[in-house]
């Protein structure tokens, strides 16, 4: 079975350790994302968390780094696989857990739940759960930005799944032919569901379905935190500077099932598979880096990820013990008056 | 007051919104050097140029989504539909985008949207060009429906739906872009969800809407030379329907009758129904008709059309049904 194909470009030379504090940064958002979804993985199984819940342990390099190299007004859209993306934008892990937990205090006020997040103060316009139907949001809003003639970029996140979906290259082709500052960031996590790639995907290479659109497009090691970076400012800047979109194809894995009732491995992928794209942890790729680097040490991850967990386990006690929404919000937020 | 055609006075309230408010644009198939299918945008491009009046590919699901997310970035889009029958390929981002955003939000984000363009059915265009899907959407809570009979509401209702802050589906008449009436010229603005009495009557109430008022107003004309005064009630706006209205007026006449052009099954005139049968049951001395569009997909051959279509001759056979009265053939 073909595995996670090495990314076209790897930045060469040591780290800036200038940038030090961001790099430690990205370590703690990343741990925060992976303990904040172990932690709502044993919610769910506790029944304080309903629905659908889809973790994205595996992939957190993939929001953290390319989150990163957005501005503050810039807008966001997600799929439904968006609580790694909600909490490295600045939502805070307890408006995240309350949401999920159904409470007033969510990020949506309990109405949307794990699959739709908001804060519209961070341009964090939504977790969608119809696939790919988000995609054209992502290219109106950036549409809006040209529109006015702000310096805004809209980027939108989505598995690979979505670009055999006729929403991606009604999107796609509009952004290539009105020049649109958008950048369409596609997690191939390799499986929708539990469909791989190969068997839904006319071709393999996702990037490629850019060239019918004359769009710029990059392949990216979704498992390295720099290199996603690095690919997404270049994206930021041809949206920013050059006025077009990007379709970067970033591949990583999800080391969990597709939702809570999927198992980590069974009828689609083994289990030698996923032990095997495990080796590539994007937590622990990141944090022997720095290491390596002399940036931080054991001791400090150490420390730092202990200060998380009491962050999340703080997290899940605010939603544990918040309030449901009034009855009487039923009816609210229908219509503007209502 | 001047005569103006029901397209001339979309017309009029598009150039006057988008000249009172820069975040209001048009986008659409056509709508721009074509100067529009139907001819509602004539002479919109050269007054504000392509980034308001844009053109697009054949793509309703993508510019659909587009009007959506500039809308969610706080634009006022008027999406055009060369017709309703071809955005049956953009309802998700109707139903699953705009109609749910507010809610799923948490009333943080809404979609100040206009999706506009002809429905109902035309003439000899057959089944899938000939439809009536103004159910569809009332059936959508976070969505209104918006249609209008004549040029003055025309006029008026998209004036107040393009300033309105939520998603609004505003169905024109297909066959009634070229009838023509008195428009008030400058700010005239009819607000959502207010019935309009077309026509005042004391012995049978039409509850109708878009091309089968002016239906429903030729039956009462018949019927008035054989005695009969129907009062015309016009939804205007389909949700939020007017209840009010049409249960005052089912109080004065006592009798009811509902004309829709869609297809019977879960249609208009069945939520019509459940509400004056349930408010004013005591009021009524019959059960209420209703006259739909035949429960098939819209022939081809004219004859079988006709048959298809609702007519005067319909509404005045429900009439005279309500009415528990014999007609002289």
């Amino acid at each position: 079975m073909a595995t996670t194909a090495p990314a076209r470009s790897r930045p060469r030379g040591g780290l800036d350790p200038a940038r030090a504090d961001v790099y430690r940064d990205w370590l703690r958002q990343m741990l925060l994302i992976r303990r904040f979804e172990e932690k709502a993985g044993e919610a769910y199984s506790l029944g304080k968390i309903g629905g659908f819940c889809h973790l994205y342990i595996g992939q957190e390099a993939v929001a953290v780094g390319s989150l990163a190299a957005l501005g503050p007004d810039d807008y966001i859209t997600c799929s439904y696989r968006e609580h790694g993306h909600a909490l490295a934008r600045g939502i805070t892990a307890q408006t995240v857990m309350a949401e999920l937990f159904g409470k007033a205090a969510g990020s949506s006020k309990g109405k949307g739940g794990s699959m739709h997040l908001f804060d519209a103060s961070l341009g964090f316009l939504g977790g969608h759960g119809i696939v790919g139907g988000h995609i054209p949001l992502a290219t109106g809003m950036a549409f809006a930005a040209k529109y006015r003639g702000t310096e805004q970029v809209a980027v939108c996140y989505f598995g690979e799944a979505a670009v055999n979906n006729g929403a991606f290259h009604e999107a796609l082709n509009m952004a290539a032919l009105w020049k649109l500052p958008v950048i369409y960031l596609c997690e191939n996590n390799r499986y929708g569901m539990g469909t791989a790639l190969e068997r839904a995907s006319a071709i393999y290479d996702i990037s490629e379905r850019a060239s019918s659109y004359d769009m710029a497009n990059e392949v990216v090691d979704g498992q390295d935190v720099l290199i996603m970076y690095a690919a997404m400012e270049r994206a930021v800047q041809r949206a920013r500077g050059d006025k077009v979109p990007t379709l970067l194809e970033v591949r990583t894995y999800r080391f969990m099932g597709h939702s809570m009732s999927d198992p980590i491995h069974g009828h689609y992928r083994t289990k030698e598979e996923v032990e095997d794209q495990r080796k590539r942890d994007p937590i622990s790729v990141w944090s022997q880096r720095l290491i390596a680097e002399g940036l931080t040490d054991e001791a400090a991850v150490k420390a730092l990820d202990k200060a998380i967990i009491g962050e999340v386990n703080d997290a899940y006690q605010f939603a544990d013990e918040a309030g449901d929404p009034e009855i009487e919000e039923l009816f609210k937020d229908v219509y503007a008056d209502s | 007051m001047a005569i103006v055609t029901y397209r001339d006075a979309l017309n009029q309230a598009l150039r006057e919104e988008m000249q009172r408010d820069a975040d209001v644009f048009l986008m659409g198939e056509e709508v721009g050097v074509y100067q529009g299918a139907y001819k509602v945008s004539r002479g919109l491009l050269d007054e504000f140029g392509p980034m308001r009046v844009v053109d697009t590919p054949i793509t309703e699901l993508g510019f659909a989504g587009v009007g959506v997310g500039a809308a969610m970035a706080g634009l006022r889009p008027v999406i055009e539909f060369m017709t309703w029958n071809f955005a049956l390929l953009a309802i998700d981002q109707l139903v699953n985008s705009a109609a749910k955003m507010r809610y799923m939000s948490g009333g943080q984000v809404g979609v100040p949207a206009v999706f506009r363009g002809p429905g109902g059915s035309a003439l000899q265009l057959a089944s899938q060009h000939s439809q009536a899907f103004e159910s569809y959407y009332a059936h959508i809570p976070g969505l209104k429906v918006v249609m209008p009979a004549t040029p003055a509401d025309a006029k008026g209702l998209l004036k107040s739906a393009i300033r309105d802050d939520d998603p609004i589906v505003f169905i024109e008449g297909e066959m009634l872009y070229n009838t023509k009436g008195e428009v008030p010229e400058g700010e005239h603005v009819v607000p959502l969800g207010l019935a309009d009495v077309k026509r005042s009557g004391g012995d049978v109430t039409i509850v109708c809407h878009s091309k089968t008022v002016s239906l429903a107003l030729k039956a009462a004309d018949e019927l008035a030379g054989e005695g009969i005064e129907a009062e015309v009630v016009d939804l205007r706006t389909v949700r939020p329907l007017d209840s009010e209205t049409i249960l005052s007026s089912v109080a004065r006449t006592h009798r009811c009758v509902v004309a829709e052009e869609g297809w019977p099954f879960a249609g208009i005139g069945a939520q019509v129904v459940d509400t004056v049968q349930r408010e004013v049951f005591d009021e009524l001395d019959a059960p209420v008709f209703r006259v739909t569009g035949a429960d098939v997909p819209m022939p081809y051959n004219k004859h079988l059309e006709r048959a298809a279509k609702v007519d005067a001759g319909k509404i005045v056979a429900a009439v005279n049904q309500v009415l528990y009265r014999e007609r002289d053939e």
